[in-house]
């Protein structure tokens, strides 16, 4: 008895890791698990085992329709994010300019700001000026609110660059187009990737700020929302396990490949 | 020589360029900003003083700077605000409780896991946080594995249930914020030169002591931004007290969302969201002038 309670506090520390990451993890595994419930519409009962939900991710109406709309939405909030983000880091990042601190003001706010709000003064705005909620509102509000995060994720990295490696490039006569092509920004690049993945994940769960801006069209997250009361369709815990797996790899991949250019 | 100076004076335009190009850069993401978010913002304001039009349609409103919308507002729903406010600073504490640790094992215990287990924190955000949510709901619920065990051992009664209570929407919550507090709280324990721990021990300080005069100060940032990360979005939130929730535990956000879509009134809702936003700016404002650090961008 002495020993295990030794044990415990010398392994405190590890113990509570692994119920944190258990704690993290319940809910995954059981989205996963209902994912081969034998159930065609409430998935609140284990019914019993089945691939058929696999084979038809589409099986239930409207599930792949809200499905493409949250990936086209995804897509293009990630492109204009990142695009206008990146811009606004490496103007923080690598200049000296007037209005500096403003400028960091007007980032910080949005990610200070309750998503409820965001949405709620997006939908207000549309509202005024007789623009109908739907697709391209929905995008605009995400393209919004991934900004702040693509630049500070950047500008992170920005921050993390040796400036030496730039002034090397400059005294082996490559001006200043050249330096950024051919230094600055291969080395910032893994730091834009990692900027999108984070706004495309942003865009693609998002829920609250979608149902204020999409007016009728069904996104993903609003799809589950709204079918939650009469019971979840099992494609919906397929589509979420296969994002899940996707996700992982696309990860796990980048760190194996960011861990060979490393030894090379 | 002159190559020299040429080569030096184009580094150091590298280092800190000036003319139009940062606002080149600038522009086209402040402007968009500025169109999408500030100026919603003050469209909202604007809203938040309007009355009904005097015989007018479900919707209609006109400005009437009617600033007792905000006092009604409020009165309305004291209590929500109290609870969002309570929830919020539950689930903080409950996250912070969490995460410290885990984010000290994964700093400075785990060796060669250390990316392994930083992609499994962010892990379960890939799979979507409302099929996440309703799944603590299932867990929880009657049917779930959790009541019944609870009920053999007798923590709690044969009648007692879990779902559609306080304790089910801030499990939830503490949930789906523990990665936004956990990464800040890596980020900065991480940055920890092990040698001053041990430099610490070295002067005779037990465990404790290190912890509280070497380790907490020294992570004081990522505290501050897990902090803030996790009760913003917590004192807004309305998603976790709708599925796990009841009526009883309705939070401002229930309350905001329910304005704008069930009653239209546009309004009151609009006066909601600003004093929400306006009670959460003054709150960080005060605790990060308190906890004392600025590096929060």
């Amino acid at each position: 008895m002495k020993q295990i309670s030794r044990w415990f506090g010398r392994n405190l520390i590890r113990v509570n890791a692994v119920v944190a990451f258990t704690y993290l993890f319940i809910p995954v595994a059981y989205t996963f698990a209902f994912s081969f419930n034998d159930s065609a519409k409430s998935n609140l009962i284990w019914k019993g085992f089945t691939f058929a939900n696999w084979q038809n991710p589409c099986g239930a109406p409207e599930v792949c329709s809200a499905l493409g709309n949250s990936i086209k939405i995804g897509f293009l909030a990630t492109l204009f994010s990142t695009i206008l983000g990146t811009m606004i880091a490496f103007a923080l990042g690598r200049h000296k300019f007037k209005g500096r601190s403003t400028t960091n003001i007007l980032i910080f706010l949005p990610m200070a700001t309750p998503e409820i709000v965001l949405g709620a003064s997006m939908l207000s705005l549309f509202l005024t000026l007789k623009i109908n909620p739907g697709f391209w509102p929905t995008v605009i509000a995400h393209v919004m609110f991934c900004i702040s995060f693509v630049v500070v994720t950047v500008k992170a990295r920005i921050a993390s660059l040796d400036p030496r490696l730039e002034q090397a490039a400059m005294d082996l006569y490559a001006n200043e187009i050249e330096t950024f092509r051919r230094v600055t920004f291969p080395l910032v690049a893994p730091g834009i990737a990692g900027a999108a993945l984070l706004a495309f994940s942003l865009s693609f769960d998002d829920f609250i700020i979608t149902n204020f801006n999409s007016g009728t069209m069904t996104t993903f997250p609003k799809f589950v929302y709204v079918s939650a009361a009469r019971g979840i369709p099992p494609q919906a815990n397929v589509i979420g396990s296969a994002m899940f797996i996707i996700a992982l790899t696309v990860v796990i991949l980048g760190q194996i490949v960011g861990r060979k250019r490393a030894v090379k | 020589m002159a190559v020299f100076s040429a080569a030096k004076s184009r580094v150091s335009n590298i280092s800190g360029k000036k003319g139009a190009m940062p606002y080149l850069l600038l522009a086209p993401g402040l402007i968009f900003l500025f169109t999408f978010f500030i100026l919603p913002i003050a469209n909202l304001a604007q809203t938040s003083t309007q009355t009904a039009v005097a015989g007018g349609d479900t919707g209609e409103y006109e400005q009437t700077l009617h600033f007792s919308n905000y006092l009604t507002a409020f009165m309305d729903s004291k209590e929500q605000f109290g609870r969002s406010f309570l929830f919020a600073t539950l689930s903080t504490i409950m996250a912070l409780a969490i995460a410290y640790p885990l984010a000290y094992a994964i700093a400075f215990k785990s060796g060669l896991f250390k990316n392994v287990l930083l992609v499994l924190i962010v892990a379960p955000f890939f799979t979507s946080f409302l099929l996440r949510t309703i799944a603590w709901k299932q867990i929880l619920g009657e049917e779930g594995p959790v009541v019944p065990i609870l009920r053999t051992l007798h923590i709690i009664g044969p009648q007692t249930s879990l779902t559609a209570t306080s304790i089910a929407v801030v499990t939830g919550m503490t949930y789906n914020f523990l990665p936004f507090m956990t990464l800040p709280l890596y980020a900065s324990i991480d940055r920890i030169d092990p040698r001053t721990l041990e430099a610490s021990g070295d002067l005779y300080a037990n465990g404790i002591t290190t912890f509280r005069k070497v380790t907490l100060p020294l992570s004081m940032p990522g505290v501050v931004a897990g902090t803030l990360l996790t009760f913003i979005p917590a004192a807004g939130d309305y998603v976790n007290a709708a599925i796990l929730g009841s009526p009883q535990t309705k939070m401002i956000g229930n309350v905001i969302e329910s304005r704008y879509f069930k009653i239209v009134d546009y309004p009151t809702a609009a006066a909601l969201s600003f004093t929400l936003m306006a009670a959460i700016l003054i709150l960080v404002t005060v605790y990060v002038r308190k906890a004392g650090t600025e590096e929060l961008v």
